[in-house]
């Protein structure tokens, strides 16, 4: 039977990209995908007839540059459209806008308050340091600092070297920034409520904490460290859904002679003599290989996919112990036509962003308090757009598609189970919120798919439906992500890698984790480094 | 200006500036240290609340004190008694299957949860040790260097290395994790989980869910490396323990005066050479050092305008936004538990059934009200010390949360339907205390603020997140005791470590002063 260098449990964007390169590298590799169709969380489906859904991830930003131009992505289809900017819509029938534009933002900024529009600058310039520092680890293995390797020892020096290069204070106000809520975070900037609602959002999507939980000013980061196009911290829709960004990953792979199979559950890794020989689907058949790569998040791959015999007792444990609760949902709507917004002056460019209906911290913490007690949000915080305006593509023109992201959503219900009849009703909050602030809207709804965590478990694969494979608090990043010990893409068992969202630098579009992984696979085998290590920054 | 002249002035007697002033007189300097209030302790005092009623109306329970401080003033030999020690900690149960902690054992849950909690304890000692190792210590500059910073991250390194892989590992992990996490991963009774929990959230505004609680557990249970298994009472209440600093400050050389309040910090060509009484009286030192909270010395006592803007916005961003009500009791009777023996109504008694019963408490508070069911640490001193009441009545001090310090409807308002609430909740653990009630007394925040000077009635002089803790305590720029502000220095709980009776924050303050004094 034949024998593969190499197979990647998971067709997500991280799987791919970890196929990509090694195939690259010239090894035979194998990706086993569940589904019928590939790209995991990254996928553009046709759910009702006409339009295309990105039905999980919805814009793009984080997807690191350098991989996307050493794997040809763009020659492999891929399209990003920028856009710049947010709005919050406030319950007095006005609005906050972000553009991208400096001299506008103040403007806006000033229309609320003065004293905020001029501590702006401030506030972007401290974000950007924070920004620039972890940028520099996005395509790094992280140091062991319980090792003695002259390598993990230099990584440690190096890390070291960075913060003491942003002076006493810099590394101070950086310890602070890491370990503060953005709620505080942004009291320290910000005085308007409707402001700091605005900007609050960006802490705490996909994360269970609340905006004045200590660690959420870190995960601002997580929405601020792309780029597209070189500009730091933009964002853009991916021309044809996100399933584009896995389409052309796919392509890309293919390129180098990898394989793709679908339909492929793995049931098992198969163990012998303490080395990961290969998979076992749950029909028994069975693939062979040197070194199987897992892109599941960190239960999954060993609570699910590993005898707890063939596992040493402290990753069980640490698995079992993995914080991943699932705090989000999502709405997919197709839209006869373009619903609109009588608080945005007309042909506004606010349309075009990602749109919010929260207009307070209070709202937003409350919105967390819920979710705590075993509730979806009644008054949730989301994230909408609407692609279908510059990507003609997502359906046919004149009608609209529309994206909504929700937060906070539990996977586990307070009053047991979650039933369809419980699923509607949570999406009904959110069609009835964004109501309020669009008259016409839910007479232009022809189709809605409504996702909990419980489907994006179930359907995508991620546990508890968490979308960056774990929680991205500190105690469950760099060196402790996913476990302490285990942080540089290796697994416990000989042969065996992870390389999914659950692992350095985490979740979000951004494919590093299975770059590095790649990496670090070809150091093991002894083969030329083909994986960029260096991080193209301004 | 007169012409008394010191060494050091101390503005504030609480306990921090205390040590502070007998450590610095110990070196041979002239100190005095300046008291607003009529007697020393500051949030160490005993207050009688009703006729023949004394309450400890600051802190309550003796539970972390450093034993090298308390050796070197010598505290007991300055009066310090206990009228108990080590004390139990019993988490109530409203069906009174009540669990009791001695130390690393608690009993009334099952054999798994005993094991686990021992394990949990014994790896917070080995915790403790390098903790109390840091807190002993000016926390380290991480860039501009001393020797002395050098040799502080070297220590902190090898105490980490010393704990060996698996618990650095640990403790990289949990420094940063909520309790409410750590207590599901360890036990599975309830009870001790919200027990647990309590121990991380006393005093600050957070709840077991709230990120840095597992800080605030191994913060508190430095005691068990101080070798108390629990907490104690001090004989007279804790005033007598602010007399035995002071007594013992006083035998060190220094002088304190009471009923002065300092209105300035005076200021000649950008540096702190003396301080102004309210009473128009100026007095000169070469150092200055704050024992009131951040906040108060540097908007209040030196004032803005000396202070360059970024660091004055440091102040003002500081957070201390106190949640923790006290309540007197006085009663006719020792009120009984139910299900609770009458032998053990005197050692530290919390209420709060399960975590989520007190994040459900704290909720309120970031909204600026009341909790409507409260958690609570109670204790009857009285049952070791009969000196507080009349013959055969009794006194129960509890702290209470949540009484957030900026509360929406006001405390005018609603202090009295806050305590009625604490009273029915008591009342359901202890059936018929109301009706033994003699007099009772909620100290809120603000009360706690004016009583003691304390900014938002913090104990802690400022939130002990971990933002505001360690090398960042109290703010970038006055985190090594010596300010912006040149021979002004801070030494109360503001300071690292922090607060709570422990003594670190005025010795490392008095150190930094002579090596400051030194190197000038």
């Amino acid at each position: 039977m034949k024998k593969y260098d190499a197979i990647v449990i998971g067709a997500g964007h991280n799987g791919l990209c970890n196929a990509a390169y090694l195939a690259k590298a010239g090894l035979d590799v194998l990706v086993l995908e569940r589904n019928a169709y590939i790209g995991g969380a990254t996928v553009s489906r046709e759910l009702h007839e006409g339009w295309k859904y990105s039905n999980c991830s919805y814009v793009c930003s984080l997807l690191r540059p350098e991989i996307a131009r050493d794997l040809e992505l763009p020659r492999h289809g891929l399209q990003v459209i920028p856009y710049h900017g947010g709005v919050t819509f406030s319950r007095d029938g006005d609005y906050f806008g972000n553009y991208g534009d400096h001299e506008r933002q103040y403007r806006e900024m000033a229309r609320h308050s003065v004293r905020d529009a001029n501590a702006y600058d401030r506030f972007s310039a401290d974000v950007m340091k924070q920004t620039k520092l972890i940028r520099k680890y996005l395509m790094t293995t992280p140091p062991d600092p319980t090792s003695f390797k002259p390598r993990d020892i230099k990584g440690l020096l190096d890390l070291a070297e960075s913060f003491t290069d942003m002076g006493e204070e810099g590394l101070l106000d950086t310890l602070r920034f890491w370990t503060m809520s953005i709620g505080d975070y942004l009291d320290e900037y910000f005085e308007t409520d409707l402001i700091k609602a605005h900007m609050a959002g960006s802490g705490i999507i996909g994360t269970a904490l609340g905006v004045y939980s200590p660690g959420t000013a870190y995960v601002l980061l997580h929405h601020y460290m792309g780029d597209v196009d070189g500009s730091v911290g933009a964002w853009g829709f991916a021309r044809g859904g996100m399933g584009a960004v896995a389409g052309a990953l796919e392509k890309s792979f293919k390129s180098f002679g990898g394989e793709v199979v679908c339909n492929a559950d793995v049931h098992r890794v198969i163990v012998r003599n303490g080395r990961a020989v290969g998979v076992a689907l749950a029909d028994g058949t069975e693939y062979h290989a040197d070194n199987v790569v897992s892109n599941l998040d960190p239960k999954r791959t060993f609570l699910e996919c590993f005898d707890e015999s063939d596992l040493p007792a402290d990753v069980v444990h640490r698995a079992k112990n993995f914080k991943i609760r699932g705090s989000s949902g999502k709405l997919n709507i197709a839209l006869d036509g373009l619903p609109t917004f009588p608080a945005l002056p007309k042909g506004s460019p606010l349309m075009l962003t990602d749109m919010h209906c929260i207009d307070s911290m209070e709202r937003l913490e409350r919105a967390y308090d819920d979710w705590k007690a075993g509730t979806w949000s009644q008054d949730p915080y989301i994230d909408m757009l609407i692609p279908s305006q510059v990507d003609p593509t997502m359906t046919e023109p004149g009608k609209h598609m529309m994206t909504v992201f929700v937060q906070y959503c539990p996977p586990k219900l307070a009053d047991g189970e979650w039933t369809p009849e419980k699923r509607d009703a949570f999406g009904q909050v959110v069609i009835d919120q964004i109501a309020q602030h669009s008259p016409d809207f839910k007479d232009l709804i022809l189709h809605a798919e409504i996702r909990t965590p419980n489907e994006i478990d179930n359907e995508v694969g991620l546990t508890e439906g968490n979308i960056f494979q774990g929680e991205l608090t500190f105690d469950q990043l760099l060196f402790n992500r996913p476990f302490p010990g285990y942080a540089q893409y290796r697994g416990p068992v000989q042969g065996m890698y992870m390389c999914g969202s659950g692992t350095h630098p985490g979740g979000g579009v951004m494919a590093a984790p299975g770059a590095n992984a790649a990496r670090e696979i070809l150091m093991d085998l002894k083969r030329p480094n083909v994986v960029p290590e260096s991080y193209l920054d301004d | 200006m007169t012409d008394s002249s010191y060494d050091a002035i101390i503005i504030g007697a609480g306990h921090n500036g205390l040590v502070c002033a007998s450590y610095l007189a110990k070196s041979g300097r002239k100190v005095l240290v300046l008291e607003a209030a009529a007697q020393p302790g500051g949030a160490a005092a005993t207050r009688e609340f009703a006729p023949g009623f004394k309450v400890s109306s600051g802190a309550h329970l003796l539970t972390q004190l450093n034993p090298d401080v308390a050796s070197d003033l010598a505290l007991e030999q300055h009066g310090l008694q206990f009228a108990a020690r080590d004390l139990k900690t019993v988490a109530l149960d409203a069906g009174g299957s009540h669990l009791t902690f001695n130390g690393a054992k608690v009993d009334g849950v099952s054999a798994e949860d005993q094991a686990a909690y021992a394990a949990f304890y014994k790896q917070n000692l080995r915790f403790a040790k390098v903790l109390n190792g840091f807190f002993s210590r000016r926390p380290p500059n991480m860039v501009d260097r001393s020797w002395g910073d050098n040799l502080s991250m070297l220590k902190l390194g090898w105490d980490l290395r010393t704990l060996g892989k698996e618990d650095m590992q640990d403790l990289l992990r949990v420094g940063l994790i909520n309790i409410y996490d750590v207590a599901t991963e360890h036990f599975s009774s309830e009870l001790l989980q919200a027990a647990v929990s309590m121990d991380g959230v006393l005093g600050s505004h957070m709840g077991p869910r709230s990120p840095n609680t597992v800080y605030g557990y191994l913060y508190r249970h430095l005691s068990d490396f101080y070798g108390m298994t629990g907490p104690a009472v001090v004989q007279g209440g804790m005033g007598a323990l602010g007399a035995a600093f002071a007594a013992a400050a006083t035998a060190a050389g220094v002088e304190i005066r009471c009923d002065s309040p300092v209105a300035k910090v005076t200021m000649e060509d950008c540096r702190a050479t003396g301080v102004t009484l309210a009473s128009g009286e100026r007095i000169a030192a070469r150092s200055v050092i704050s024992n009131a909270d951040p906040k108060t010395t540097f908007n209040r006592l030196v004032g803005y305008p000396q202070l360059d803007a970024g660091f004055a916005r440091r102040v003002h961003n500081f957070r201390a936004r106190g949640v923790a009500a006290k309540l007197h009791l006085a009663l006719d009777a020792l009120p009984a538990f139910s299900g609770l023996d009458a032998a053990m109504v005197g050692e530290r008694l919390l209420l709060a059934p399960d975590m989520d019963y007190i994040e459900r408490a704290f909720n309120h508070a970031k909204y600026g009200e009341y909790s409507e069911a409260p958690a609570m640490e109670i204790n009857i001193p009285t049952v070791h010390d009969q000196s507080l009441a009349p013959e055969g009545k009794h006194v129960l001090s509890a702290i209470v949360q949540f009484a957030p310090y900026e509360l929406k409807v006001g405390w005018e308002t609603g202090a009295e339907a806050f305590k009625a609430i604490v009273l029915d909740k008591l009342e359901a653990y202890a059936p018929g205390i109301k009706s033994q009630l003699v007099a009772a007394e909620l100290s809120t925040p603000r009360d706690l603020e004016a009583e003691f000077g304390m900014t938002g009635g913090h104990w802690h002089h400022g939130e002990l997140a971990l933002d505001q803790a360690l090398m960042m305590r109290p703010m970038p720029g006055a985190n090594q005791y010596a300010t912006p502000v040149p021979g002004l220095y801070l030494c109360g709980a503001g300071a690292h470590p922090g607060g709570g009776v422990m003594g670190l924050a005025g010795r490392n303050a008095a150190q930094a002063v002579i090596k400051q004094e030194k190197a000038a």
